[in-house]
């Protein structure tokens, strides 16, 4: 089944560039560690849900790229034909000459309603070439005002026209130290609306990305197409196919379905993040070895300690005991050490991955009392390996990683909103102080249902 | 690709027009001249500068500036026709007079106002139909004579009511505490008025501060200091390449950094970058309240040595000198004074770490409002400035331009108790008293708001109660 990809702003299309070419590119390689007829199968199921035929044979991206000014979507489109690899369909694209100036109610209220149309026909002409569609996957930053507002807009429109189908929006969350003065607005109204409106919220943190870089991947300058790099090779780990169960021969039909299924079970519930083990440059890639079993420590250890990525965990912090309620659960004022999930997905790709042993995400002291962990837990394995890597592991989590990155979001455009600044902004297309009282109600609700897991 | 007009008026803000397109128009030569890779559309300035031409061997053909030059007294906009820069003007974009304003606001706002007001509605309207989608309009006048202070703030509202959607960015030029006119302080403060009301955003910026970097500049140069060489080819202070030849005039200099300042601005916007800004960018994320919306600028480089390959701590460098007091376009202190806002526009080959670890370093020795504690707004341009490898330009939103208009008031107040001059206002037709007493109150409305975010300065930062969810 097919996915269709929306790029929204600069952002999203800037990063759906990166993971189009993330996905062919580990799908046509040579590294697969494993038969001929294995390699064939997985590409063709990764070429069905991304790309589509066309004559001269060269893939083409099942994408629609929106922005509202045109520098990016050119840059996007050039780059992709010169890769000579893949491209993207010349008319799957939707720009206007003037941007949204970091305005949410720019985006939503003028830009959202003005091209409606127009935007909603392109998607329909990319769902329509889908011969068994699966759903949307949308991509978009918080903190602008295209990809924030116009995102949140057209996610909702997507839930009226297609409301049988899934959407899942892949949103960047902005640098704790600002990229741009408003962000802080813009992520609440996009975060309350999209909450309404989207069936899984998959959030990746600049912060967090810039320090893969900084530290596991050691480039000295990093530039936004280093970090969107990462941020592909971890989006493609978890959506390239993978086999659906233990003993079967084909790969995952509906890997949207599959993962709302496992990882969403509860619509209060919708934030979704990713970690991935190992990740580190080329260079030192051709010296290291693995094994399963450090690679699931570490992490395990990386989702109950809540850390971002496998250097610098605290190995300290461990699951409560049973029957003895965690420390720390119920307010945020004391330091959430211990992050209970909800539901968590592991999905490993590479040599002898038969032999994985993931016991370790089955004990119920990592969950909520609601599910049992045999339904909490769910882990998909494949024999292909990804990118290079010998063996990869990445978990797609549903617990309470994101709580303070929201809680601080929420506290600062508190703070602004509460000195009423820059709000004449927003009122002047028609947001007014009530959406903004109604969002932050909205995500309040959200922090505390999370914390009190 | 949204289009921008300049508007300039009176002989300061024509000067300085003159200046920006002579840089614009190198900009545009240097980088078309890059052989554009086939599937790249081709870098025109062309939000600045007319429909299609080219640039043949430094010749320009047919490329016409999106401008409208007004002035009262024939002189300056006439030199500019007969100049260089001749063809690039459309003369249906003129509109002079011969008398002048006198240095008397009244006349540039009410007299020709009203003589012209039909005219440069016209010239305005025709500029923005051959715009494919107009997004500002750039206003460059000084403060103290009677032209660019009256007439050109009397179009600021001519274009809130015929253009309500387009940008009124304003760079106006203050006049220095020894300005020769003796009038400027009411023609200042007239003006005032007019820019806390209909202007979107203002970049002030003082006679004093442009002198003080040129003699920086030549003192650098002509000391000879270890490697200090100005780059051959840098916009800023060399005019090789310049089509106006005669460049030894006094103020040339001065303006040629402001036209650095403009073409900066909307250098994001014009070229390709990975954090693009836009100028409804910059009114979005600098202006938190409508009254407040005066930027301090601040540029480097202003002077280069020769080295090509700049290593980090060069690049760092760049960083530090925008926060000092020698690169700003205004007097003013901002690190001892409050943030509202700050917004930083690079150019060149610098990425999103550069900026980060960048701003961590400069961030403990600034004061920001406790409701904007990371108040940073960053864009990356991947084009530099012409001769130079990067660049960047600091917009801050800062009440240390708070003593710069109390100076002002003062300065005003100790000619009004007096009534010195006054007579010559009060004989234009329309011109009272209340005029004087309105403006100097909408002054001090403005340096009120500056106080009270100011009284806030030392308080420690505390987070409100939020909401709280019953479960």
């Amino acid at each position: 089944m097919s996915i269709v990809t929306v790029q929204l702003g600069q952002c999203g299309n800037q990063i759906g560039f990166e993971v189009f070419d993330a996905l062919l590119r580990d799908s046509q390689s040579s590294h697969g560690l494993c038969c001929k007829r294995e390699n064939e199968a997985y590409q063709a199921s990764c070429k069905e849900r991304f790309f589509s035929e066309e004559e001269n044979g060269v893939p083409v991206a099942r994408a629609v790229l929106v922005d509202m000014e045109p520098k990016v979507i050119n840059q996007t489109l050039s780059k992709a034909a010169q890769s000579g690899r893949w491209k993207y369909g010349q008319h799957a694209c939707f720009c206007q000459k003037q941007g949204s100036g970091n305005n949410w109610a720019y985006g939503y209220s003028v830009h959202g309603p003005r091209h409606e149309e127009s935007i909603m026909n392109l998607i329909r002409k990319e769902v329509e070439k889908c011969d068994s569609f699966s759903g949307f996957f949308i991509i978009m930053s918080m903190a602008g005002g295209t990809g924030s507002g116009i995102g949140a807009f057209v996610t909702q429109n997507l839930q009226d026209q297609y409301s049988n189908s899934l959407k899942m929006n892949q949103i960047i969350w902005p640098y704790g130290t600002g990229e741009v003065i408003v962000q802080n607005y813009n992520s609440i109204l996009t975060l309350s609306h999209l909450y309404r409106s989207s069936d899984a919220l998959l959030v990746h943190e600049n912060d967090a990305v810039h320090k893969i870089c900084a530290k596991l991947m050691n480039i000295k300058q990093i530039s936004f197409s280093d970090i969107n790099q990462v941020l592909a090779h971890q989006l493609g780990s978890v959506f390239q196919p993978t086999y659906s169960a233990e003993s079967s021969f084909h790969y995952r039909r509906n890997p949207l379905g599959d993962l709302m299924e496992h990882l969403v079970p509860h619509p209060e519930f919708k934030m979704l993040s990713v970690r991935n083990v190992p990740h580190m440059s080329e260079n030192s890639l051709a010296y290291s070895t693995f094994t399963w079993a450090g690679l699931l420590k570490h992490l395990r250890q990386m989702l109950i300690s809540n850390a971002k990525m496998e250097e610098g965990i605290d190995w300290h912090v461990r699951p409560p005991s049973s029957g003895l309620p965690s420390l720390g659960k119920k307010s945020l004022n004391k330091d959430l050490h211990f992050n209970t999930s909800i539901a968590n997905l592991v999905i490993l790709r590479g040599k002898d991955v038969q032999s994985a042993d993931v016991e370790g995400f089955k004990d119920p002291a990592l969950y909520t009392s609601w599910l049992e962990p045999v339904n909490a837990f769910n882990v998909w394995k494949t024999q292909r390996a990804f990118s290079k890597y010998e063996k990869s592991a990445v978990l797609v989590s549903n617990s309470q990683f994101l709580v303070k990155p929201l809680d601080m979001i929420v506290g600062k455009a508190w703070n602004m909103f509460a000195s009423k600044a820059y709000i004449h902004q927003y009122t002047k297309f028609g947001i007014e102080e009530e959406d903004f009282l109604d969002s932050f109600t909205s995500l309040e609700q959200v922090v505390a249902s999370y914390c009190n897991l | 690709m949204t289009q921008s007009v300049v508007v300039q008026v009176g002989q300061c803000g024509n000067q300085i027009g003159c200046c920006f397109w002579d840089l614009a128009l190198r900009e545009h030569a240097a980088v078309n001249q890059v052989p554009a890779r086939s599937h790249e559309p081709p870098r025109l300035s062309a939000r600045v500068v007319g429909d299609g031409g080219s640039i043949s061997k430094g010749k320009i053909c047919s490329l016409k500036a999106r401008a409208v030059l007004i002035d009262m007294e024939e002189g300056v906009v006439n030199e500019i026709l007969q100049g260089p820069l001749r063809d690039v003007f459309d003369t249906k974009q003129l509109i002079t007079d011969i008398s002048g304003s006198g240095n008397n606001w009244a006349v540039g706002h009410r007299v020709f106002g009203s003589l012209y007001q039909d005219q440069v509605l016209e010239k305005l309207r025709k500029s923005a139909e051959h715009c494919d989608c107009l997004q500002c309009f750039f206003i460059i006048h000084s403060m103290g004579g009677g032209t660019g202070s009256g007439l050109g703030t009397f179009l600021l509202k001519m274009l809130e009511d015929e253009f309500p959607e387009v940008y009124r960015f304003v760079t106006s030029i203050y006049p220095s505490g020894e300005d020769d006119v003796i009038t400027s302080p009411y023609n200042s403060i007239l003006a005032m008025k007019e820019l806390n009301e209909h202007a979107d955003c203002v970049l002030p910026i003082d006679n004093q501060s442009l002198f003080d970097i040129i003699s920086k500049i030549d003192l650098m140069v002509n000391s000879g200091k270890l490697g200090t060489t100005v780059k051959p080819k840098s916009l800023v202070t060399s005019s090789s390449g310049a089509l106006k030849t005669r460049h030894q005039k006094p103020f040339d200099a001065m303006n040629n950094i402001v036209a650095n300042l403009l073409l900066n601005l909307t250098s994001s916007a014009r070229f390709e970058g990975s954090l693009n800004m836009d100028l409804n960018e910059i009114s979005m994320n600098l202006v938190p309240f409508p009254q407040l919306h005066y930027l301090v600028s601040s540029l480097t480089p202003l002077y280069t040595l020769t080295d090509v390959n700049i290593p980090p701590r060069r690049l760092d460098q760049m960083f530090s000198d925008a926060f000092s007091k020698d690169h700003q376009l205004l007097r003013a202190d901002p690190k001892h004074s409050l943030y509202l806002a700050c917004a930083l526009m690079v150019r060149g080959n610098v990425q999103i770490s550069d900026l980060r670890r960048n701003i961590e370093r400069l961030k403990p020795s600034l004061q920001f409002v406790s409701w904007n504690q990371e108040g940073w707004k960053t864009s990356l341009c991947s084009i530099p400035p012409v001769g130079h490898s990067h660049s960047l330009l600091a917009l801050a939103n800062n009440t240390c331009v708070k003593p710069t208009f109390m100076e002002l008031k003062e300065r005003f107040m100790r000619l009004y108790k007096k009534k010195a001059h006054l007579h010559h206002y009060l004989q234009v037709e329309g011109m009272e008293e209340s005029c004087f007493t309105e403006a100097v109150s909408s002054l001090s409305a403005l340096i009120q708001e500056y106080n009270q975010l100011d009284a806030t300065k030392n308080m420690p930062v505390q987070d409100l109660p939020r909401l709280s969810i019953a479960m």
